[in-house]
């Protein structure tokens, strides 16, 4: 894959290609639609990948890699980044030795998201430079890009996505390995790492004296694409939407902006002198418009019906003309549900007639809220459930709080459930309260990605596995329960019920296999097995 | 500019909608031309509704096919028709399951294949490519299977009419 002249990738495979090219020495992060093949990408194609237990460990883990003074990537969705918000916001007020590539990989229009935030407010709120390509040859080009520019100043960069680019498959010609990545070696340099105020203080300084160099940079050299056309339009454009927006109007002038922030606003300017109208085009909210207006450019927008959703060919027309007419709604398709044979089901049946109120969480248990089950109440965020649960027992009338129940998945739970156990028994409610696991032994939802509590690495390869139930005890939790969802010996709903008509706090772990995974944790087990055989029969030869 | 090809693929998870396009995007890839692909693709695996776009031709620029411009609309599933069917332009092609006789594959699950086999009539890409993109996308076993089934789509579709809309 790494010597042929011209292939075709997704950008999530560019961008993996890419990281191998730049010689990163690790690429870590948490698998979420449409980032997850990234990671998956790179480890196949030999770079050395670990899926963390969250976004925010993730980028910590990074964090340390630069500083050692080798290159890293990071990779997440676009929710992702608000968990790994609080290193990356001090980790731009640090000298990164090694570079610091951060992906965001956001999903407008929610094809599999919670919201559809913009993650480019982030590189504003952080001070991050970030760089959008629109297809994957540019996500690959600017994947080498970003670990220069971090490199060179020695900060971290974000490569910001969207589904389009992640999962459009467009050619991509690559330019081979990079020479000359330097070897990792830690040097004592404390205050440009130590972010103790006395340090930081300066070191905001540093980061704002960057962003003028960087600014400047873009501005004499960055990725800046001109298509001359006709002068009466003008079109500014940024990721997906600039291909759209060339497609939609041939005729007109298009500057695409590569590095979105800082923003090479004079070449904006000389631009927008050049046209008598000039429209900026740009999925989700209006951030680059806004960016013009404030530097006195003369811009439209888009109407505000257009924030909503992903652009595309028909609608930057619409933009462009002006139209707020209603558009045509979209027949509906059948929507995804729960597998058949999947254990999440006879959990939802359960709760459903026992008429809980069920605090849930993100994952493909999420599709229990759908019908026949309709039995979720809340979901919001990766965590959320046991949060959630503990304040609707706290607020509501005993009768009511006695029936709820947080719901969460295996890799959920080790991704942000320990800090909401550590709240149950810290501020237990005084009807107690029922925390289920759903653990089927694999990150189902976003394509069967392995987490801390398999047992497997990211390559499935064996390692150290987390003991939820031990957790739980350790930690307090007054009844721990483990069943196996098959045990047909077993009434779950008697036994939630059981749990339920306790003042205590409880754990509940069902467990099953994801049917869509079984079959390769079998494979995975067997190799795993061979292996162990093949290391004692080794073993015994030395002997 | 020769004008972009557009084609939409679509069907239910677990039918094979996005190997399909895969192959369908590889195959005028190894043609030598630009290409672009994209769908959504985050819960493909929860038996919903699957589309997926293709579109190739000498430069290609939104990698997402307009509504109302698919040259051809390729259904793997019948209830998938009328919610796709505004997707293609008039004058389009429309290739549906129904195409093949009863019987006709010797393993359901190579329909995809086969329909791309009809999908091959109406297309400018040699043969040698649809094949060399089918084997790149299949285990080496299947191969044999999907080469009667891509014969079985492409000779169902010289045979019989397919609908231009």
């Amino acid at each position: 894959m790494t010597t042929a002249e011209r292939q075709l990738l997704s950008g999530d495979d560019a961008v993996a290609l890419a990281a191998l090219h730049a010689g990163v020495r690790l690429g870590t992060g948490y698998p979420g639609t449409p980032s997850t093949e990234i990671l998956e990408t790179f480890d196949r194609l030999g770079g050395h990948a670990q899926w963390s237990p969250n976004e925010k460990v993730a980028l910590e883990v990074a964090l340390g890699v630069a500083f050692a003074g080798a290159r890293t990537l990071v990779t997440m969705k676009h929710v992702g980044l608000n968990v790994a918000a609080d290193p990356l916001f001090t980790a731009a007020y640090t000298d990164v030795e090694g570079g610091l590539v951060v992906v965001s990989a956001d999903d407008p229009g929610m094809a599999s998201s919670q919201n559809e935030q913009d993650n480019r407010h982030y590189s504003r709120a952080a001070a991050i430079p970030t760089l959008e390509p629109f297809d994957s040859q540019q996500a690959y080009d600017f994947t080498l890009l970003a670990f220069e520019i971090s490199e060179r100043w020695k900060i971290p960069v974000l490569l910001r996505l969207t589904t389009r680019v992640c999962h459009a498959k467009t050619i991509v010609v690559p330019r081979g390995p990079v020479a000359g990545v330097a070897e990792p070696r830690f040097e004592h340099k404390i205050p440009a790492r130590v972010m103790i105020p006395a340090y930081a203080k300066p070191a905001h300084h540093r980061l704002r004296t960057k962003l003028a160099e960087i600014a400047a940079w873009n501005e004499a050299e960055g990725p800046i694409r001109i298509d001359a056309g006709d002068s009466t339009l003008g079109i500014v454009a940024t990721g997906i939407s600039a291909v759209h927006a060339r497609e939609a109007a041939p005729e007109a002038s298009h500057l695409t902006v590569g590095m979105t922030y800082p923003l090479p606003i004079e070449r904006i300017r000389a631009f927008a002198a050049g046209v008598e109208r000039l429209v900026v085009v740009e999925e989700g909210d209006p951030v680059l418009v806004e960016d013009l207006r404030a530097a006195g450019i003369q811009a439209e927008g888009k109407p505000e019906m257009y924030r909503f959703g992903e652009l595309d060919v028909a609608r930057v027309r619409r933009i462009l003309a002006g139209d707020t007419s209603p558009e045509a709604v979209p027949p509906k398709g059948k929507p995804p549900e729960l597998c058949q044979g999947c254990a999440h089901r006879e959990v939802f049946q359960a709760l459903r007639d026992l008429d809980c109120i069920v605090a849930g969480d993100i994952g493909c248990y999420t599709l229990g809220v759908l019908p026949p089950f309709s039995a979720m109440d809340t979901c919001v965020c990766m965590g959320a459930s046991i949060g959630v649960g503990l304040g609707l027992r706290h607020a509501l009338p005993e009768d009511q709080a006695r029936r709820v129940v947080s719901v969460i998945g295996d890799s959920t739970f080790v991704h942000s459930g320990l800090t909401g156990i550590a709240e149950m028994v810290y501020n237990p409610p005084a009807t107690g309260h029922l925390v289920m696991i759903l653990d089927n032994g694999t990150t189902a939802m976003t394509g069967l990605q392995e987490h801390p509590g398999t047992g497997r690495l990211l390559d499935h390869s064996t390692t150290n596995k987390l003991s939820f139930e031990g957790i739980a005890r350790a930690m307090g939790v007054q009844n721990v329960q483990v069943v196996e969802t098959t045990d047909k010996s077993l009434s779950l709903k008697d036994l939630i019920a059981e749990l339920l008509a306790k003042p205590e706090t409880s754990l509940l772990i069902t467990r099953q296999p994801c049917v869509l995974a079984a079959p390769k944790i079998r494979f995975y087990d067997k190799a795993a097995a061979e292996s162990a055989r093949g290391h004692t029969c080794s073993a015994a030869v030395a002997d | 500019m020769e004008k972009v090809k557009n084609i939409v693929i679509a069907g239910l998870g677990g039918q094979g909608v996005l190997t399909a396009s895969d192959m369908l995007a590889e195959a005028a890839f190894r043609a030598g031309f630009d290409v672009k692909k994209s769908e959504l693709h985050g819960m493909s695996q929860r038996g919903g509704s699957v589309s997926s776009d293709v579109r190739y031709g000498e430069q290609v620029l939104s990698p997402m096919v307009p509504a109302g411009e698919a040259d051809v609309l390729l259904i793997l599933e019948a209830t998938q028709i009328e919610i796709n069917r505004p997707m293609l332009r008039a004058g389009g092609v429309l290739i549906g399951p129904d195409l093949l006789p009863e019987g006709a594959l010797k393993n359901k699950k190579s329909l995809n294949v086969a329909l791309l086999g009809a999908v091959s009539t109406v297309l400018d890409i040699p043969q040698e490519h649809w094949m060399a993109a089918i084997y790149a996308n299949l285990a080496e076993k299947l191969h044999k299977v999907n080469d009667q089934a891509f014969a079985v789509g492409r000779e169902a579709a010289l045979q019989g009419s397919i609908a231009q809309h």
